[in-house]
């Protein structure tokens, strides 16, 4: 049933879905957005952590008599104790703050600890030997769908191979930190964070654990971050160093700045569960599916974690016979975060590329088969259309050939695909949005914009709602003092925040028309606010422009609430999308080295509110893939127990041309009325599993892990 | 192209001042690793004095820095680097610390006429150049430097913390080649991480930049 709160018909937007700049562009291109890492208050002091040097061991001293003598030390707190274990290279020790950023290094340096070493264990690939160290614990094993064994014994073809994809770290260019300002009963924090609303709780709990300091309560804690650079999942928390910073401001009676260096970043402040498995899967000839079988194992540090989803996008569980297991290793690395999307990208892997070589062994061009099996997915018609459209982008048709029929020279050229799925829901959020007597519009909410365009996306709505243009809506967010919205993670912020800022907007115009109906001396239901007019629909004469309706309200402000979820609020979004992308790639098999010529990517999201920080999450999405599938992985040492490239020489990430060309399709006018659904996971999913596929239908052999670095190419083509 | 090379000409006159026994800071340096910078600065390993060559620090000394067009004044112990003294002494904090090793180009600023990394310069090698920022570039909205209005233009930022790197290499790019080819766009920008992603936006936009607008 259709509400006042619905979005505009197709044909009434004139904001809603088109192209607009990022408003705060300017603010980044001039360096001006001051992010938490910018900060500089008066008498600021900096502080550094210690950390374990040991993967495993007991803490048995702690010895800070030297740092305290470093000229310029202030203070310090220990985040763990003399007695504690510590589990990972890079724990948090304890937190030491000076005068300058260079006394500070110079104290944590001074800082002695002495660990009693306890056995440990880094490496997960090889499930056998972390078997034989005790390492191993079963997670998961569901059998769903059809009876398995006759499944397999009804199909013709089968392929069992070995996959999988390394852990890879967040590595935000912000790192995580923060500067807290502790002054009397108020505690004012610029955090890094994807989660303005839930840091003052956060913290007060940290800081109330700690019997010196008391009971704090979360309103005496202000978390202000209107810019944040890059979190991608890792940014949920205020993390031991933050509680550690607002100690030492309150000990020391200053602002205190600490941000994580580099080294402990990538160590310790990001993590993406790798994931390896064995995985059979069977088809009739003419291509139907019938069964798959996995066995996999993955790591994300000593609690385990990161069970993929599988079977992936294709599980109908009436009709595919499927039994998935899963093996927990324990490692003693850094703990994982949630990495966009987590668990998908590895599922991908994990059942797009079987399928591929099951494509191969039918001898069937892979469009034919993932489109020829779409009824085994939740979204047959969509994944059927998006198939078709990204088949095109990419040229398929053209240039696809069978596997390894790719001429003789040495520069091999291939083609592969990928289907992804994503929820993104919307969460919970609270806007208020004000309309003042001088015509000032600002929506007020404390969310965050993580660089996917919330500061955008909420000034469309809120001028599309009142006949407006972007720059006459002011949008305040990046404080928690302002009405409580949801963190930003697995998509959901755009689908909680368009649909608050909406209802609130309808709300307070309704209020607005109110006033302007007295004045113009018609039914407020006939107004209609449009092209910064209200005016009558019946009689366009009875007419004010915005400026002269808001002055009608003399000192008065009006306030909108609006609320999601609101049962009354009519459809604004939906969870629950699919993407396909390809890629066309060229592999030397002389050197190894791939190169990506070109991705194409079609993505459903439901209604788009904004068509270009839409794409850019895709463009985004797709670069990051070509990363985790090229380039990025943390490479651990079991002798030492160390991560080997926690900087950015060794941990390698792509830059300007190592992407190649990039094609984005958005579906618009499909899904419409479905309502606004998040983007920011589900493009990130596909690349790497495509990027094998292609490289697979390039060389003829399957390189079985990610990244698929020269050496594993150069390896798969020896042993095949 | 941005370079992560540094002249090791040798500081301006600056005080110099025996260094301090007990703590010690060269150490410290060394320790982490950016010992070529202070070797470069404070003198060859186990010669400088011997060969008469001025040592500073490790107690701050007085420095003036030329940054776009204004002169500073401020001391630093002679380890700080270029993009310390310009966040944390100056409050020019465009630059961005990402890497700290020369690597990932964020804290690109441009050093007479040159794109260096200035976390891998130290503040008194940076003496008597003429040092531009991403502050220097524009001072509103409305002045904005074509390749700034075009990484807006083609949306060519995400959070935003990579991109006044990218700019200042953008500039220097569009400032050393009227018309750059979309490969020498790609070559000129390849010093710069972005973890985002935004690489299609920021190579349209300095590729347009140097053409006067979107095509």
């Amino acid at each position: 049933m259709a509400t006042k709160y619905d979005w505009p018909a197709a044909d009434d937007r004139s904001l809603i879905g088109k192209r607009h700049a990022r408003v705060d562009g300017p603010a980044k291109a001039r360096g001006a957005a001051k992010y938490s890492y910018d900060r500089n208050l008066d008498g600021m002091l900096y502080a550094r952590l210690v950390t374990s040097t040991v993967p495993h061991g007991r803490i048995i001293g702690i010895d800070t008599s030297t740092a305290e003598r470093v000229p310029g030390y202030k203070g310090h707190v220990n985040i763990v104790n003399v007695g504690d274990e510590v589990q990972w290279v890079g724990a948090e020790i304890l937190a030491v703050c000076a005068d300058t950023e260079e006394h500070a290094r110079d104290a944590a340096a001074a800082v002695a600890v002495h660990f009693e070493a306890l056995p440990h264990w880094v490496k997960e690939e090889d499930v056998k030997k972390a078997g034989e160290a005790n390492r191993v614990q079963p997670a998961k094993d569901d059998t769903k769908g059809p009876d398995l064994e006759e499944a397999w014994a009804g199909a013709d073809e089968t392929v069992e191979g070995y996959y999988g994809l390394g852990i890879i770290t967040h590595c935000c260019l912000e790192p995580h930190g923060q500067v807290v300002d502790w002054t009397g009963d108020e505690i004012t924090v610029y955090a890094s964070t994807q989660a303005v609303a839930r840091i003052p709780a956060d913290l007060a709990r940290g800081l109330s654990r700690d019997e010196s300091i008391g009971d704090v309560s979360a309103d005496a804690v202000h978390v202000i971050t209107p810019y944040m650079g890059g979190g991608f999942g890792s940014k949920f928390n205020i993390d031991t160093w933050g509680v550690a910073c607002a100690k030492l401001s309150k000990m020391t009676g200053k602002p205190v700045k600490l941000m994580l260096d580099r080294d402990e970043e990538l160590m310790v402040a990001g993590g993406r569960p790798s994931d390896y498995g064995n995985v059979k899967v069977g088809a009739k000839k003419d291509g139907t599916l019938v069964a798959y079988e996995s066995e996999t194992w993955s790591t994300g540090g000593i609690a385990g974690r990161g069970s993929p989803p599988l079977p992936y996008v294709y599980n109908n569980e009436e009709r595919l016979a499927q039994r998935a297991r899963h093996l927990n290793v324990s490692t003693n690395i850094g703990p994982a975060r949630a990495w966009r999307a987590p668990n998908h990208p590895q599922a991908a892997v994990l059942t797009m590329c079987p399928l591929e070589d099951l494509a191969a062994k039918l001898d069937m061009d892979p469009v034919d088969f993932f489109k020829q099996n779409a009824d085994l997915t939740a979204r047959p018609e969509v994944y059927r259309y998006e198939i078709d459209k990204c088949a095109e982008m990419i040229g398929w048709s053209e240039k696809w050939h069978k596997r390894g029929d790719s001429g003789s020279g040495p520069v091999k050229r291939g083609l592969g695909m990928s289907l992804h799925t994503w929820g993104g829901r919307p969460h919970d959020s609270t806007c208020e949005v004000r309309i003042q007597p001088d015509g000032g519009v600002s929506v007020n909410l404390a969310s965050q914009d993580l660089g996917v365009g919330t500061y955008t996306t909420l000034s469309v709505v809120a001028a599309e709602t009142l006949g407006l243009q972007i720059p006459d809506i002011t949008v305040n967010i990046g404080s928690s003092k302002l009405p409580i919205s949801g963190a930003s993670g697995g998509s959901t912020t755009v689908g909680g925040t368009t649909a608050s800022t909406r209802r609130a907007t309808v709300n307070a115009l309704e209020e607005l028309k109110a006033v302007v109906a007295e004045a113009l001396e018609v039914d407020a239901a006939d107004l209609v606010a449009k092209a910064g007019k209200i005016f009558a629909q019946s009689d366009e004469s009875k007419s004010l422009s915005w400026g002269d309706a808001c002055r009608k309200l003399g000192t008065r402000t009006i306030t909108g609430q609006g609320k999601q979820p609101d049962r009354e609020g009519g459809k604004l979004n939906d969870s629950g999308v699919g993407g396909v992308q390809m890629a066309d790639v060229s592999v030397d098999v002389e050197t190894g080295i791939v190169t990506i010529n070109k991705m194409a990517a079609v993505q459903d999201v439901g209604l788009v509110v904004c068509l270009e920080q839409c794409e850019s999450q895709v463009y985004g999405s797709l670069i990051q893939g070509i990363a985790y599938a090229l380039y990025e992985e943390s490479v651990y040492d079991q002798a030492t127990g160390k991560m080997l490239n926690p900087d950015m020489e060794f941990y390698k990430l792509p830059g300007a041309g190592d992407i190649g060309e990039l094609e984005v399709h958005m579906v618009q006018n499909k899904y419409d009325d479905r309502g606004v659904i998040g983007i920011g996971e589900p493009p990130v999913i596909s690349p790497g599993a495509a990027i094998s596929n292609a490289v697979a239908n390039a060389i003829g052999v399957r390189v079985p892990t990610l990244p698929l670095t020269p050496d594993r190419i150069l390896a798969a083509l020896e042993n095949a | 192209m941005v370079s992560s090379r540094h002249p090791h000409d040798g500081p301006a006159s600056t005080a110099g001042r025996e260094p301090r026994k007990g703590f010690s800071r060269r150490t410290f340096i060394e320790g982490v690793g950016i010992g070529a910078g202070a070797v470069g600065a404070l003198g060859a390993p186990g010669g400088a004095q011997a060969a008469g060559a001025e040592v500073l620090g490790p107690d701050p000394v007085p420095i003036t820095l030329n940054i776009n067009g204004k002169n500073h004044d401020l001391e630093v112990e002679p380890r700080v680097t270029l993009v310390d003294a310009l966040r944390n002494r100056l409050d020019h904090t465009g630059a961005k610390k990402v890497c700290d090793r020369a690597t990932c180009g964020a804290c690109t600023v441009v050093v007479d006429g040159s794109p260096v990394y200035s976390c891998t310069m130290l503040a008194i090698e940076a003496q008597g150049r003429r040092i531009e920022t991403i502050e220097g570039i524009s001072s509103d909205d409305a002045t904005m430097h074509s390749v700034q209005s075009q990484f807006v233009e083609h949306d060519a930022q995400q959070c935003g913390f990579c991109t006044p790197g990218l700019v200042m290499a953008g500039k220097a790019i569009v400032d050393g080649n009227a018309r750059p080819s979309m490969a020498e766009v790609e070559s000129g920008l390849s010093g710069n991480i972005c973890r985002c992603g935004t690489y299609v936006g920021v190579r349209k936009a300095v590729y347009e930049a140097a053409r006067g607008g979107r095509a």
